[in-house]
């Protein structure tokens, strides 16, 4: 039902605004705090107008918490958890619509727990096996006395050991495997007619086949959206990145931007740390920009 | 060019049976339409000749070769398919070119050959658009590039013309007549329309509740239907039928009490039967003519080149196709004259044709 009167149409343009004003003031009042010099940022109250250190500002966070290689390996953190996202929901949401195989329901639903087991939840063991990806193996060896066969045997001590701290591999794999978009793809792939699946049957195209040349090119809308928005968690992710790169060589922009929160007893730089944010915001920001087209696409429903 | 052979086919999904036994042979070249209402079993049908529904019994062979374990790839069918399935993103000239792309054929040849196939169904000019752009008769066209490109040996239809207008359809049919005479591939058609099925066929097969009801040419369907089920679904408007019992004089209709002399060679006194009539076949004469039975128009339908007439004889009801310029007003009184020779007898238990009568002149028993 949609309702035209004057005071009706007031009332929801207020409401709109004051949400607006809800989700602007706080980026609003971080660029202007960026662009003080010490003195100003720490007036109280602070001046809404805009300072004329902006570009200064930005120069010193980039420099100080040398922003330049930790946007990288955020960079290759987000673009491989989108990657990895999208490819693996895809092939699953595959395996279970267009597959009948024993278990399939039991694996769906084994999918659907990991939605209810975000990262936080299971960050200790996470940590432990990508402290040593083939610890699990290693286990379940010790477990069954096979170890202590093979040392009898061989005299070998078996001591299983792949360390993935602080490299791209750890802080992408365990950000991957969540369902959240194996749903996605499943409920476009169920959309998809069944003739265009028999057609392709009757032109000869196997599985694969039928997959890449067809399915994949019609979920391109998809692809974006679920890009988008795994690129956007990937990049905002602060416990993972903090917990698994020990070294400075392998930290994230995101987590980086602690080092420019002002320590206790420490110059109260806040200009420099708001100037650090406005940089870090911004790959995202560029990301929604440009996908904004398809990743409304995708999420609205399918295209006629 | 292949000829088919179906032995006993069933199809059953998990315990309902949808197709029991069907038997049928399809002859090289022959164009055969499966005709029924819908739920028959016949797209069923079809689907396993594809190779697209596993066949839960009996065997179906291409070219003597029985293909029942064979993919869809192997069998040698192409396939139309009621809504076209066209892949919606690729061009016309890709989705035409898609088989043989899977096939490995080298992209020279196939451009060729998707040229000669669009040369045929006048394609030419839109072999870069989308499917989203064409119109549904292009898309249909589309649809049978893609089929014919494979030179397959035999052709399946899946009610292709059903979202077609009528005129489109009309158009489709006679271009699809044209296109198996040019190609003269085995082709097997399943519709529910009759007229497409009348007009297409070299040979019809009625299917009904998963089993065939009768297999011959569209003329023998239509003159000498083999059940009363067909009988009422060739043919438009529907045939006429009556029920009735046999009686020592002839046989007297049910409902109304009124009598058809009519001899009763080989039925017994006290059977019931199904005395059919096609509308095309009863005449309208003036009220009270001897030998004609009385009934009240209820509804005159123009169709403009003629007009049926629904009348009301003792509360069943009757159809009646006239080119006569008379313009029967509803309500008014007039006389049914038909040839004792365009009267077929079904038995009211099985419903299948009784040849045994030898009709004679109909009279009111008034």
């Amino acid at each position: 039902m949609v309702e035209r009167t004057p005071i009706l149409n007031f009332f929801t343009h207020l409401i709109l605004f004051v949400g607006f004003v809800f989700c602007v003031a706080p980026f609003v009042i971080v660029a202007i705090a960026a662009s003080h010099n010490l003195k100003d940022v720490n007036d109280v109250p602070m001046s809404l107008l805009p300072g004329s250190d902006f570009w200064v500002n930005i120069k010193t966070a980039w420099t100080t918490a040398d922003l330049g290689p930790k946007l990288f390996n955020s960079f290759v953190m987000a673009a491989g958890v989108a990657a990895g996202k999208v490819i693996i929901s895809a092939l699953t949401a595959f395996s279970i619509v267009y597959f009948r195989y024993p278990g399939r329901m039991l694996i769906f639903w084994l999918i659907f727990v990991t939605l209810m087991l975000p990262l936080e939840v299971r960050i200790v063991p996470t940590y432990a096996v990508v402290a040593n990806v083939l610890s699990p193996y290693q286990a379940i060896m010790d477990v069954t006395g096979v170890s202590w066969l093979i040392e009898k045997v061989s005299g070998v001590q078996v001591s299983l050991s792949l360390g993935l701290l602080n490299s791209y591999t750890g802080l992408i794999m365990p950000l991957i495997a969540t369902a959240t978009g194996t749903f996605l793809y499943r409920q476009f792939f169920l959309t998809v007619p069944d003739e265009l699946t028999e057609a392709a049957r009757m032109d000869g195209a196997g599985a694969l086949r039928f997959f890449i040349d067809i399915l994949l090119p019609l979920s391109r809308n998809n692809m974006a959206a679920l890009g988008t928005i795994m690129f956007l968690w990937a990049w905002n992710q602060y416990l993972w990145p903090l917990l698994i790169t020990t070294d400075q060589s392998h930290a994230t922009a995101v987590t980086e931007l602690k080092q420019l929160i002002p320590n206790v007893g420490g110059a109260p730089e806040w200009h420099i740390a708001m100037a650090g944010t406005l940089i870090v915001m911004l790959p995202p920001l560029i990301v929604v920009v440009l996908m904004q087209r398809w990743f409304v696409r995708g999420l609205i429903a399918t295209e006629k | 060019m292949a000829s088919i052979t179906i032995r006993d086919v069933r199809k059953s999904y998990a315990k309902m049976q949808v197709v029991h036994g069907v038997n049928l042979d399809i002859q090289s070249g022959e164009f055969v339409v499966i005709l029924g209402p819908s739920g028959c079993g016949k797209s069923t049908l079809l689907r396993m000749i594809a190779g697209l529904e596993e066949i839960s019994d009996g065997t179906i062979a291409i070219d003597g070769t029985v293909v029942n374990k064979r993919e869809p790839r192997e069998r040698g069918c192409a396939m139309v398919f009621q809504n076209y399935a066209l892949y919606p993103h690729m061009s016309v000239a890709q989705n035409i070119g898609y088989s043989l792309k899977v096939a490995g054929v080298p992209s020279a040849e196939r451009t060729q050959r998707i040229q000669a196939v669009a040369r045929i169904l006048e394609l030419e000019h839109l072999l870069d658009r989308k499917p989203m752009a064409l119109s549904g008769g292009q898309r249909q066209r589309v649809a049978m590039g893609r089929a014919m490109i494979r030179e397959p040996k035999v052709f399946l239809f899946d009610e292709p013309l059903s979202n077609l207008d009528a005129k489109l359809r009309v158009q489709m049919r006679s271009e699809i007549r044209k296109l198996h005479r040019r190609l003269n591939a085995t082709s097997v058609f399943v519709t529910h329309d009759q007229v497409e099925a009348m007009t297409l066929a070299d040979r019809l097969v009625v299917m009904n509740g998963g089993r065939v009801e009768q297999v011959g040419t569209p003329a023998q369907v239509y003159s000498r239907p083999a059940s009363r089920f067909v009988a009422t679904f060739v043919g438009a408007p529907a045939m006429n039928v009556l029920e009735g019992e046999v009686t020592l004089e002839g046989l007297s209709l049910l409902g109304g009490g009124r009598k058809l002399n009519i001899s009763r060679a080989g039925l017994p006194v006290g059977s019931k039967v199904a005395v059919g009539i096609r509308p095309e076949a009863v005449r309208m004469v003036a009220p009270g003519t001897p030998g004609a039975l009385a009934a009240t128009v209820d509804l005159v339908e123009e169709l403009g080149a003629g007009r049926v007439v629904y009348v009301d004889l003792d509360g069943a009801p009757f159809s009646v196709v006239t080119s006569e310029t008379v313009h029967p007003e509803p309500g008014s009184a007039i006389g049914l004259q038909f040839a004792e020779s365009d009267l077929h007898f079904f038995s009211s238990e099985t419903g299948s044709r009784l040849d045994v009568f030898k009709a004679s002149v109909p009279e009111p028993a008034l």
